[in-house]
């Protein structure tokens, strides 16, 4: 199997360099925004996209994406505008969605992923989701093709690592820090450090997100990282502007100057 | 669902959370099963109890509130009296034993009614802990004594404001300080719900009260009560009573959920007899949500009771038939709750007028043979200002 996701990271690993993965939440800040603003993403350098499905309890967001899904929920996004934000998006950039579990439990977990695959997705990220939990979405994930990404942190054991890193595909998501998603003014220490662990137990590329914002932090992480994820950033972008349209030019604007940071020196 | 791994009631339970806090929740799991069985753990909490919580906790019997239940003989477990006036410092004791002996120095909490933020508060006091309590902005509100007596106890109490600003988003916000701090800080849930350990480690804290119920019900009578009776939230008072009488199959389990304006007009926090299965706070159970698995507000007249999920084990405990669950609505609770106020002169926690509530139902359905034992969980003081204005006497 390989996916566009897949692909991707063969062919920036050839580059000597890292992609820049952007986040939005599907439906924020309205449905058409959300799809307009991950295109100028694209536009602007983001080399994959991770469509957000918001949650009414997102104990692993930070306030600027806790507020994000909330206007979106408030906008009545659900299944059905998450996958046509997929649809979309798939047509343009590598594209997985991000969700915590319950909604793909509710939907169905053969159906879900079936669906996924047939709207262009590459995979999920699953940040709630255990390995021991996850018999059935490793099954219909085998079945229908498409990547399962799961994050580890900083607190994860060796053990652990290695447990994880063997039901993973597509990329490893490690997150920088212990903590929330949203923006922070350095890039902890421990991002290098658990890259460099991850690394010990597989060959899966990696991407490092949380609290990554500037082009300052997406240069170091590059150095070592295979993939940057930006999402508060973005998302702070489209609430501090005046207009949807303004909001999109900043977006555009910042994808641009992340993406030149990408390079490995 | 593999259900070879520990932590698992049924399809229920198990561990739905990020990978950072999976090597704290090994930690608490291995630390509870040390302490379960190490006998100087066991001597300490059952120190604390008989000099400080005040255990045992008696059994009363309520004749002339029998009236309202059909007759029947009806036996109430007082968990009202023990210290800070609930059932929540058997767990709350335990679980800040278990945070010295990890060598953490700070616990957080989450509260509705504040019930458990006020248990979680005293316990950071006596053992030198440091505690933050995160409460609902709502409940903040509904429940303003209960927060004097936190900050009094020296906690810092959070008032959340996103979400509902109920029970629900206080978890999430708890959970969010716990995955930032998990190295110097234990999360101290107060409910038989979350992930592993948790709906195991805090129904063992809580088993107690139906260990001792049943020996005093048989030096009472001879015999087992035909019905234990509690009401459900998360559900905590109710697995620590029904826990020890699983056994007795002729002993019937039921647990009494708040109906709200009624099941039918979808303003309630009946879980179980409302809701379907699900995942929320790191645990499949029963859950109140929409076609889209969002969660769906809950609620109720008791702030304790508004929680739109329930422990995994109520939700197996109901599949297989073993426990029944039942709606009361806030009407029905605040009959019983003036009830039990004019006919014993014991005033409930409006939690713990569901219970009696049912008892009511349950008595009339059984007649004046019937042996019913209650939960008496927690009492009313917090509670006198919603009752006072649902009654409509003025206060000055």
């Amino acid at each position: 199997m390989s996916t566009p996701l897949d692909t991707l990271f063969i062919k920036t690993r050839s580059e000597n360099r890292a992609a820049l993965i952007g986040y939005l939440p599907a439906g924020f800040p309205t449905q058409e925004g959300c799809i307009a603003a991950l295109t100028a993403m694209v536009e602007g350098g983001v080399d994959a996209v991770e469509i957000g499905y918001p949650y009414s309890d997102p104990v692993m967001d930070g306030p600027v994406i806790q507020a994000a899904a909330e206007t979106s929920l408030r906008n009545g996004t659900g299944a059905r505008e998450v996958m046509q934000t997929l649809t979309a998006i798939s047509q343009i950039a590598p594209s997985v969605l991000m969700t915590y579990w319950n909604p793909i439990e509710r939907y169905g977990v053969d159906a879900f992923l079936a669906h996924v695959k047939r709207n262009g997705g590459s995979g999920v990220i699953t940040p709630d989701l255990t390995v021991e939990e996850s018999g059935a979405w490793i099954e219909a994930s085998t079945t229908h093709e498409t990547n399962r990404i799961y994050v580890v942190a900083p607190s994860t054991s060796p053990e652990r690592l290695q447990l994880v890193t063997g039901a993973t595909s597509g990329f490893v998501y490690a997150a920088s820090l212990m903590g929330v998603t949203g923006t922070r003014t350095a890039i902890s220490s421990s991002a290098q450090e658990l890259v460099a662990r991850i690394r010990a137990v597989t060959d899966l590329p990696i991407a490092v997100g949380l609290g990554v914002s500037t082009p300052e932090q997406v240069r170091e992480v590059a150095q070592y990282a295979d993939g940057v994820i930006v999402g508060s950033a973005f998302i702070r972008l489209l609430q501090e502007s005046a207009t949807l349209t303004e909001g999109i030019g900043r977006v555009r604007e910042l994808a641009q100057q992340l993406s030149s940071g990408l390079q490995r020196s | 669902m593999d259900s070879n791994i520990i932590g698992h009631f049924g399809p229920y339970g198990g561990r739905f959370v990020p990978e950072a806090l999976i090597g704290a929740l090994d930690e608490l799991a291995l630390a509870h099963e040390v302490a379960a069985k190490d006998p100087i753990f066991q001597a300490e909490l059952a120190e604390l109890h008989k000099t400080y919580t005040g255990r045992p906790s008696i059994i009363t019997e309520v004749k002339r509130f029998a009236e309202c239940a059909g007759g029947a003989r009806v036996f109430l477990k007082r968990e009202d009296l023990n210290h800070t006036g609930s059932h929540k410092i058997n767990n709350v004791l335990g679980q800040a034993l278990l945070t010295k002996r990890m060598g953490k120095k700070r616990i957080i909490a989450e509260t509705g009614a504040g019930q458990h933020g006020v248990a979680s508060a005293t316990a950071a006091a006596l053992m030198g802990l440091e505690c933050v309590v995160y409460m609902g902005e709502e409940d903040t509100k509904r429940q303003s004594l209960n927060v004097a007596r936190m900050k009094l106890l020296g906690a810092e109490v959070v008032p959340v404001t996103q979400g509902s600003r109920t029970l629900k988003d206080a978890i999430n916000e708890a959970m969010r300080d716990w995955v930032t701090n998990v190295e110097t800080t234990h999360y101290l849930l107060g409910t038989v719900a979350g992930p592993h350990p948790f709906p195991t480690m805090v129904r063992d804290f809580h088993r107690i009260i139906g260990v001792e119920a049943r020996q005093q019900m048989l030096d009472l009578l001879g015999r087992l009560p035909d019905v234990i009776l509690a009401c459900v939230g998360g559900g905590s008072n109710a697995i620590g009573i029904f826990h020890p009488f699983l056994d007795d199959k002729e002993v019937r389990l039921v647990g009494l959920e708040a109906g709200g304006s009624g099941l039918s007009t979808g303003l309630h926090a009946a879980t179980i007899s409302g809701g379907s299965p699900g995942v929320l706070h790191g645990t499949r159970s029963y859950v109140l949500q929409d076609e889209n698995g969002q969660t769906i507000e809950s609620h109720s007249i008791s702030a304790g009771l508004d929680y739109p999920g329930v422990g995994p084990e109520h939700a197996y405990l109901h599949d297989i038939g073993r426990a029944e669950y039942r709606a009361i609505t806030d009407v029905q609770a605040m009959e019983a709750f003036g009830l039990m106020c004019r006919t014993e002169g014991i005033i409930p926690a409006i939690e713990t007028a569901h219970a009696l509530a049912g008892a009511m139902q349950i008595g009339r359905e059984l007649g004046p043979e019937a042996v019913l034992l209650i939960n008496f969980s927690g009492r009313g003081d917090k509670d006198v200002q919603t009752a006072a204005n649902y009654f409509g006497i003025p206060l000055q």
